[in-house]
């Protein structure tokens, strides 16, 4: 039950690290590489906190082993932006003041990330389905979902 | 977390090797989201885990409505819910896969795993069993295929031996005038557990239903075919009241147990209920 070497992608950057069999990619991310934009809110899948992508897809991280990605490609919370612009959806959770309590934010995000790569023009519908694998404890969903509909208009 | 081993091979026979000799205490991950919550709550406690994300082969998707499909036990029920071909063929099994859990588990949570935690209310259980699926299981002495309908022995136990390997699912053809449909009932549309989930699969020849298969979830240890229903409903044009009937019928093969998630008296309405339902869109859909 040793470290073992795991190689893998993070946020654009090549990443080696000692990685025990047993641990999530979660704990991988936040202990030994320093992210903690994913968040451990449940611990099993249910919250979505933790969200991120892997090989562009959105996973509950938390039920990732971190040598399942090995190889494969990792965006956190903090490979979103471009250097120091935020992307639309970033910036117009930050100008409409979306964060409460401010847990839930980076796992919403990436939820939003991964509809507008995948459907540049969502329905409120498309949006509500999107996250709805986010819990929002202070139920600030509703500016939420204005700003992802606001986001996905500044970009057309 | 429970501590393991990690095992990654790269093929089929690697993963059958990495098994070989082995009981109870390996555990093969696919996608994790039930696996990875149990070795975390304390549920399961094993001494080596092989992780299935190197095996390509376990991911594969092929065939059409003419052939029927080959389904990778691997293949995750986001693609279930996606890919085209298989929403137009088999619209049960792709709506089922929709159904489970948030899109950040349904990108990780596999066909494959789904059927081998083998819980009563596994959403992708009836639509295999109603489509006539078999299971390809791998092992030391070459493959064998097990019917769906006789792959569950109890809660949480399959025919699976610890030391073989489910690798996918075979899915006959449907035919031209054929259709189905899976419905569950749960109080939040997502991330909820089925009180009742209920298949429907039907087939037209000459005006009257040439074949009908009805399966059930959660309401008995294993997922159950209402056989009665089934053949309530052959050689008879499905009517609104054959359907009624046959949604009456279908209690027979209910057997469930009261809990947090309903009453028993409540899951023989909701069997009632979704079976018409479910015969009612699967009767459009073979018309359509």
């Amino acid at each position: 039950m040793a470290k073992q070497v795991l190689s893998f992608t993070v946020n654009g950057e090549p990443v080696e690290a000692l990685v025990q069999p047993y641990m999530t990619l979660l704990d991988a991310l936040r202990e030994d590489l320093g992210l903690t934009g994913p968040k451990e809110g449940c611990g099993t899948g249910d919250c979505g906190a933790c969200s991120v992508h892997l090989d562009g897809k959105l996973v509950a991280s938390c039920l990732v082993l971190a040598h399942q990605a090995r190889g494969r490609s990792v965006t956190t919370i903090e490979g979103l932006a471009r250097g120091k612009t935020l992307t639309p959806v970033q910036d117009a959770f930050v100008r409409r003041g979306v964060a409460q309590c401010g847990f839930c934010i980076p796992g919403v995000l990436m939820s939003a990330a991964a509809l507008l790569a995948e459907n540049p023009k969502p329905s409120e519908e498309d949006i509500r389905y999107a996250i709805a694998g986010n819990l929002c404890r202070c139920t600030g969903y509703t500016k939420m979902i204005e700003a992802i509909s606001e986001a996905a208009g500044a970009k057309g | 977390m429970h501590r393991f081993d990690l095992v990654t091979p790269g093929s089929i026979d690697d993963c059958l090797r990495a098994l070989k000799g082995r009981g109870p205490d390996v555990k093969v991950l696919a996608g994790g989201t039930d696996l990875i919550a149990q070795l975390k709550v304390g549920m399961l406690k094993v001494a080596t885990v092989v992780d299935l994300s190197g095996v390509a082969d376990l991911r594969v998707l092929e065939g059409d409505a003419q052939r029927g499909f080959r389904i990778g036990a691997a293949v995750t029920a986001r693609t279930l819910e996606r890919d085209a071909k298989l929403r137009a063929a088999l619209p049960s099994l792709s709506e089922s896969g929709a159904l489970v859990g948030s899109i950040q588990i349904r990108n990780l949570a596999t066909l494959g795993g789904n059927i081998c935690n083998a819980a009563p209310s596994a959403d992708m259980a009836p639509p295999l069993v109603a489509l006539d699926a078999e299971a390809v299981i791998a092992g030391a002495a070459g493959r064998r295929k097990v019917p769906m309908a006789s792959f569950f022995k109890g809660v949480r136990q399959t025919v699976l031996a610890p030391d073989e390997l489910l690798v996918e699912f075979v899915v006959p053809a449907t035919g031209p005038r054929s259709g189905g449909a899976y419905l569950r009932h749960t109080p939040r549309r997502e991330l909820d557990i089925a009180v009742v989930g209920v298949a429907s699969q039907v087939s037209l020849k000459d005006g009257v239903c040439a074949k009908a298969r009805i399966a059930l979830a959660a309401v008995a240890p294993i997922p159950v075919r209402a056989t009665a229903a089934e053949r309530a409903l052959e050689g008879q044009p499905l009517t609104p009241q054959a359907i009624a009937r046959a949604a009456d019928l279908a209690l027979e093969a209910a057997k469930p147990i009261s809990d947090q998630r309903g009453s028993a008296e409540y899951r023989r309405h909701l069997v009632r209920v979704l079976t018409r339902r479910t015969l009612t869109i699967a009767l459009e859909r073979a018309t359509a």
